[in-house]
């Protein structure tokens, strides 16, 4: 371990890869804050004739800021739903075992893995039948496909990871098993809690397939709007670059909440 | 951990099965319907057998778009999963730096996918995208909108982009999991930075290298909205993925039959090929 030269170059790599992050980044910010004329005009590295004109059309057109309040909405009605239904089913998981529960869980997993390119129509025509098109709690019900199946696993592990000894001591103690569970148990594993939160936010927010093809106005998501505007209005890509870095503020605001919590979620509980 | 027998679990388990039921049988249901139907587009259908399933299997359209698939998926795989290990491994283990570095390093993950596939077209871009002109200014001649190897090389850029940080937030849990008491035993021993990666960091990634291989590989398997923003499948078919060319057959020339078919075959070879990877993982947990 005595070479000094090389321990030097250490946080290169991470600075560099960082780097690489982000320049795209950058690239977006800058063209959100350009005219079209410049955009298009010369190639400039900042913006020369600064301007925000991009974001007051955002904020003042209820077709643009509308998109943000509906994606927020349906992201955080399924983030309730997935959690409040993974909560029972991963404690179930980590505590008992019952006719058929790996082939269970494993089927669950399968709804993860399953493209959504294959349930886009199907899922239009379901939630026609049920008259249920063009709202929040489509998008929202059609988003615990993916999410219920991740939240159960991660609840699972981080469940797993609590002493069985906690639950007896508790039933011991003379506690029923709801004021177990809300009393006790659920604040042991509050930070997984947050954890599968944070992921059924982040695979709702991005996921657009599924979104776009459940709306048509009154639910429709900002990043739909964005691709509308794109095929349409022929090249306003500065407006499409404001609303683009727009998108990125809500997931920013969340990362920073759980950044202590991040590298430990994201392995599932598991380390 | 030692498990009770309860029956009574399937109870908590419920809401779970109905919700997930709803969502996942009833379309599938929809799809085997169709995709053992044939139809003229008068709502009236007829039994086509597995009519469906020998045109898609024999027909060389699926082939390509399933050969640029694999490509796709092992290409992203062997870049990915070495380059986010050795971020992990030269990452600051504690400091002010950390968050600094976990909370930039997990933005791009929550960036819409159309975003992402948005900031990498205008960033790839020949004449207004920095990479685009930084290219041809250093004498590439480079096109990503005509050229298919240079629409390859973007596509692979974007994904490298959009997904390291997830193995990386993955490796760096399992290492930062490492007790300090090990690396201080591999002093004393005098184990060289190679013998501490193999012997001591690698065993304690494995578990999470696992589930980042079996994400990456379920994700990538299944991308269609960042490459169809990108590049729409093109030029050409080059860049048409399966799940393109699945939106494309079902929505585009709303063959439903064929694309009920197609999403049949590519849902079970996902499924398979999770299964194996699956598998091995609940060997690692359960040894």
């Amino acid at each position: 371990m005595n070479r000094p030269a090389l321990s030097y170059l250490r946080p290169l790599v991470p600075a560099l890869y960082i780097a690489f992050m982000l320049l795209p980044i950058y690239w977006l910010l800058n063209m959100s804050f350009k005219t079209t004329n410049e955009i298009l005009g010369d190639f400039t590295l900042w913006p020369r004739a600064f301007t925000l004109e991009n974001y007051v059309t955002i904020f003042t057109d209820p077709t643009w800021y509308m998109g943000y309040v509906n994606a927020l909405i349906y992201v955080s009605l399924n983030t309730v739903i997935s959690v409040t239904v993974a909560l029972p089913a991963a404690y179930a998981f980590s505590r008992y075992r019952f006719l058929g529960d790996k082939h269970l869980f494993f089927w669950l997993l399968t709804n993860r893995m399953a493209p959504a390119a294959v349930f886009a129509l199907p899922f239009f025509q379901l939630y026609s039948a049920v008259g249920l098109f063009d709202t929040h709690l489509a998008v929202a019900l059609a988003h615990t496909l993916f999410n219920i199946p991740l939240a159960v696993w991660i609840l699972e592990g981080f469940m797993s990871g609590v002493p069985r000894q906690l639950d007896e001591t508790a039933y011991v103690d003379g506690y029923s098993f709801p004021r177990f569970f809300g009393r006790i148990f659920l604040p042991t594993i509050a930070a997984g809690i947050g954890v599968a939160c944070f992921f059924c936010f982040m695979f709702s927010w991005v996921e657009l397939l599924l979104a776009k093809t459940l709306t048509a106005v009154a639910a429709k998501p900002i990043a739909a709007t964005m691709t509308r505007t794109a095929s349409t209005s022929g090249y306003e890509l500065g407006l499409l670059a404001a609303a683009g870095t727009l998108t990125i503020v809500p997931g920013a605001f969340v990362i920073y909440f759980v950044r202590n919590y991040i590298a430990k979620g994201f392995a599932l509980g598991r380390v | 951990m030692t498990k009770t027998v309860n029956q009574k679990a399937w109870l908590f388990v419920l809401p779970v099965l109905i919700l997930v039921a709803f969502n996942a049988f009833i379309p599938l249901m929809t799809v085997v319907n169709y995709s053992v139907q044939e139809t003229f587009g008068d709502n009236t259908f007829f039994w086509a057998g597995l009519m469906w399933f020998e045109d898609v299997l024999h027909s060389p359209r699926f082939h390509d778009a399933l050969l640029r698939q694999l490509t796709f998926t092992f290409t992203i795989l062997a870049i990915e999963i070495p380059l986010g290990v050795a971020i992990a491994l030269t990452m600051p283990r504690r400091g002010v730096w950390v968050p600094v570095c976990l909370v930039t390093m997990a933005l791009p993950l929550l960036i819409p996918w159309n975003v992402v596939g948005a900031i990498w077209n205008i960033f790839a871009l020949p004449d207004i995208g920095l990479l685009g002109q930084v290219l041809n200014g250093l004498g590439f001649d480079y096109n990503f909108t005509r050229q298919p190897g240079a629409a390859w090389f973007t596509l692979i850029a974007m994904d490298v982009w959009h997904w390291t940080s997830l193995v990386v937030l993955l490796a760096y849990a399992g290492l930062v999991s490492i007790p300090d008491a090990f690396y201080q035993a591999a002093k004393i021993d005098g184990a060289s930075g190679w013998a501490i990666f193999r012997y001591i960091q690698l065993p304690k990634m494995k578990r999470v290298l696992t589930i980042a291989v079996l994400l990456r590989f379920m994700d990538s398997f299944n991308i269609y909205t960042e490459p169809f923003v990108l590049t729409g499948g093109g030029p050409g078919n080059s860049t048409t993925l399966l799940s393109i060319d699945l939106v494309k057959v079902a929505l585009g020339q709303f063959d439903l039959g064929p694309a009920a078919a197609m999403s049949l075959i590519y849902f079970l070879i996902v499924l398979l090929l999770s299964w194996v990877f699956y598998t091995l993982m609940m060997r690692n947990e359960d040894s």
